[in-house]
């Protein structure tokens, strides 16, 4: 069965097309990661499918039930740890904790060992009783997560659930998320600007440019696919011979040559190496030193949307939408 | 549809920042209290035209700072809930399987405690400035009066808050929409006094029925009869109740 059923789900600002026809569908159990520049869309899909928003056209159902038609269902079965702060900072950091867990029904007894369970895996036990105020951005980071991981919902929305955490806590999150995954079956749909994060987590990832996926496929797959191995070779003498010896190969997908140095793409490299080696030998190509670098998802990413994923340098249409959006917001 | 655990968290959250703000509870009271004693004080000795000879200013005055407290409570709470919607946590309770009709009840009860709250610690500063407090069962009706009052401004507020997300807009309400209301009420004076004009106003204020009410079960005396104020404002609490259902059930969480 699947956990999201996502079915032409439409979002419009304005003349803005925030999310534009996306179907895709999760299965139960699943870790599902949406992957995509600043601006893509990701929070506004979640938006949609947690019931905060309402689409602008097409259709969702989340463990069966609709999000436009049975909102309640589907919140009594989503659990979500959102982009943007959403915690109480008037309250403690178990005040917030405790009055989520009761806002879902849990006993006092079990929620004094759920909670003291997640502030362990955020490493926020000295401050649990601490206004929330008085802590740091990550602290408050981490709290939101603990909030969010109490519950044990049946699908769990995770927005950069990461963003701006410390390696090792990181670390203690995924180990968790993936735990509650495996003895919960807990359904979890995550976007990250971390490439790691959604290697190290997703079974499946879709990739969002503009409003619309434009991949989707298992994260090794994404890479085989979109991006192959980058061989670059130094020789010596003229490369000639060893241009048109490749010219025609099947697993050599792009050539580029200057001077010495000769830059290919090339299928499996670790296999191909070789019979680089006796192509050259046979052109009479003396190679002198080689490397292979194997792709990441990072370049895959650069690949389809032309941006880098990380917020530093996103691509200037993002940065144009991003101001777009302040101007609405005001 | 009705769940009570989360009413109660809603309701509990409130009075835990409540209790913390100190300076939240300085601040509501401290207008009513300068206009208690400056015009309590200050007009004791004056004949207001309108008000009876024998009943004395301060008399008069007392049930009008109650409603007054009441009013500005209430707008207290609508404005918290434009500030959870700022600082994003109220879509941390929208998200979560509480029904939109438990959330604005929790949010009512806690406004609603909070302004009785206040009216009560008014009630017991008046006496110090020569209030005479009416008999027990009077007082409990006015406690009732002064819920109404309050479920009606907090719903009003409520609504809003949804209609307009925007902070800086509620800071308008403020002065054109809650000290409007207040002056209005006939709190101060007699809305007998006020020209033609303003008084059409007067009448469509909630709070002037709320405050007449008062004066009627506290000092016994009052423009309209009790009756007929105590019904008009179970009607607008029933009638702001679902306006504040809706638009809470309707608007989109963002
Ligand atoms: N409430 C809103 N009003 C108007 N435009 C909006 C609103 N929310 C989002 N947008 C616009 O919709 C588009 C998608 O935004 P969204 O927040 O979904 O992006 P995102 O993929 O989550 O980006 P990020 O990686 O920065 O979190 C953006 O162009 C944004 O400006
Ligand atoms: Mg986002």
């Amino acid at each position: 069965m699947n956990a999201i059923v996502v079915n032409e789900l439409t979002k419009k600002f304005g003349d803005l097309i925030a999310v534009d026809n996306v179907s895709f569908s999760v299965k139960e159990g699943e870790l599902f990661g949406l992957l995509g520049p600043n601006g893509a869309g990701k929070t506004t899909i979640i938006n949609m499918l947690t019931t905060l928003l309402v689409p602008t056209s097409g259709s969702a159902l989340i463990a069966g039930f609709d999000i436009r038609n049975d909102p309640d269902n589907v919140r009594s079965n989503i659990g979500i740890i959102f982009q943007d702060p959403s915690l109480d900072i008037g309250l403690t950091g178990r005040e917030n904790l405790e009055f989520h867990a009761m806002m879902y029904n849990i006993g006092a007894e079990e929620r004094r060992t759920r909670i003291a369970e997640v502030l362990s895996v955020v490493h926020l036990e000295n401050k649990a009783d601490t206004l929330v105020e008085y802590y740091s951005g990550g602290m408050k980071r981490r709290l939101e997560i603990a909030r969010g991981l109490i519950h044990y919902p049946r699908v769990l929305f995770l927005d950069e659930p990461t963003l701006g955490l410390d390696a090792q806590t990181r670390r203690s999150i995924w180990d968790y998320i993936r735990n509650l995954n495996r003895e919960y079956k807990t359904t979890v749909i995550l976007t990250t600007h971390y490439m790691e994060e959604a290697d190290y987590l997703c079974e499946r990832i879709a990739i969002i440019d503009n409003g619309k996926i434009i991949a989707l496929d298992t994260p090794q797959r994404l890479k085989d696919e979109y991006k192959s191995d980058s061989v670059s070779l130094t020789i010596e003498g003229p490369s000639d011979p060893l241009l048109s010896g490749l010219k025609g190969k099947e697993w050599v997908r792009e050539i580029a040559a200057d001077n010495g140095n000769v830059l290919l793409k090339v299928i499996n490299g670790e296999d191909n190496i070789p019979h680089l080696f006796q192509i050259a030998h046979a052109t009479g190509v003396v190679i002198s030193s080689v490397s292979l670098h194997k792709p990441s998802l990072e370049d895959v990413f650069i690949h389809l949307t032309g941006a880098s994923i990380r917020e530093e340098d996103g691509s200037k249409r993002a940065g144009m939408r991003e101001k777009h959006r302040r101007r609405m917001m005001r | 549809m009705i769940q009570f655990t989360a009413i109660y968290v809603l309701w509990l959250r409130e009075m835990i920042k409540y209790v913390r703000a100190k300076s939240r509870i300085v601040g509501a009271v401290a207008m009513p209290i300068f206009m208690l004693v400056f015009l309590g004080l200050g007009f004791r000795q004056v004949e207001v035209p309108g008000i009876p000879g024998e009943i004395g200013y301060i008399q008069y005055l007392v049930p009008g700072i109650l409603g007054m407290t009441i009013l500005f409570s209430s707008a207290y709470t609508g404005m918290g809930v434009i500030m959870d919607r700022q600082y994003g946590f109220l879509k941390e309770v929208l998200v979560t399987p509480a029904s939109r009709v438990s959330i604005v009840i929790g949010m009512m009860a806690g406004g609603a405690t909070i302004s009785l709250i206040q009216a009560t610690m008014m009630m017991v500063l008046s006496v110090l400035i020569g209030f005479r407090l009416p008999s027990l069962p009077q007082i409990a009706i006015a406690i009732v009066i002064m819920l109404l009052i309050s479920v009606i401004f907090i719903n009003i507020g409520l609504t809003l808050s949804s209609v307009l997300k925007d902070f800086h807009g509620f800071n308008m309400i403020i002065n054109f929409i809650v000290f409007p209301l207040f002056l209005l009420s006939g709190a101060l004076f007699p809305v007998a006094n006020l020209p033609g004009v303003i008084r059409v106003f007067s009448y469509i204020d909630p709070l002037t029925y709320g405050v007449d009410a008062l004066r009627g079960i506290m000092i016994g005396y009052s423009e309209f009869s009790l009756a007929m104020d105590i019904a008009i404002l179970a009607a607008l609490g029933a009638v702001t109740v679902f306006m504040s259902g809706y638009f809470f059930q309707k608007g989109e969480a963002l």
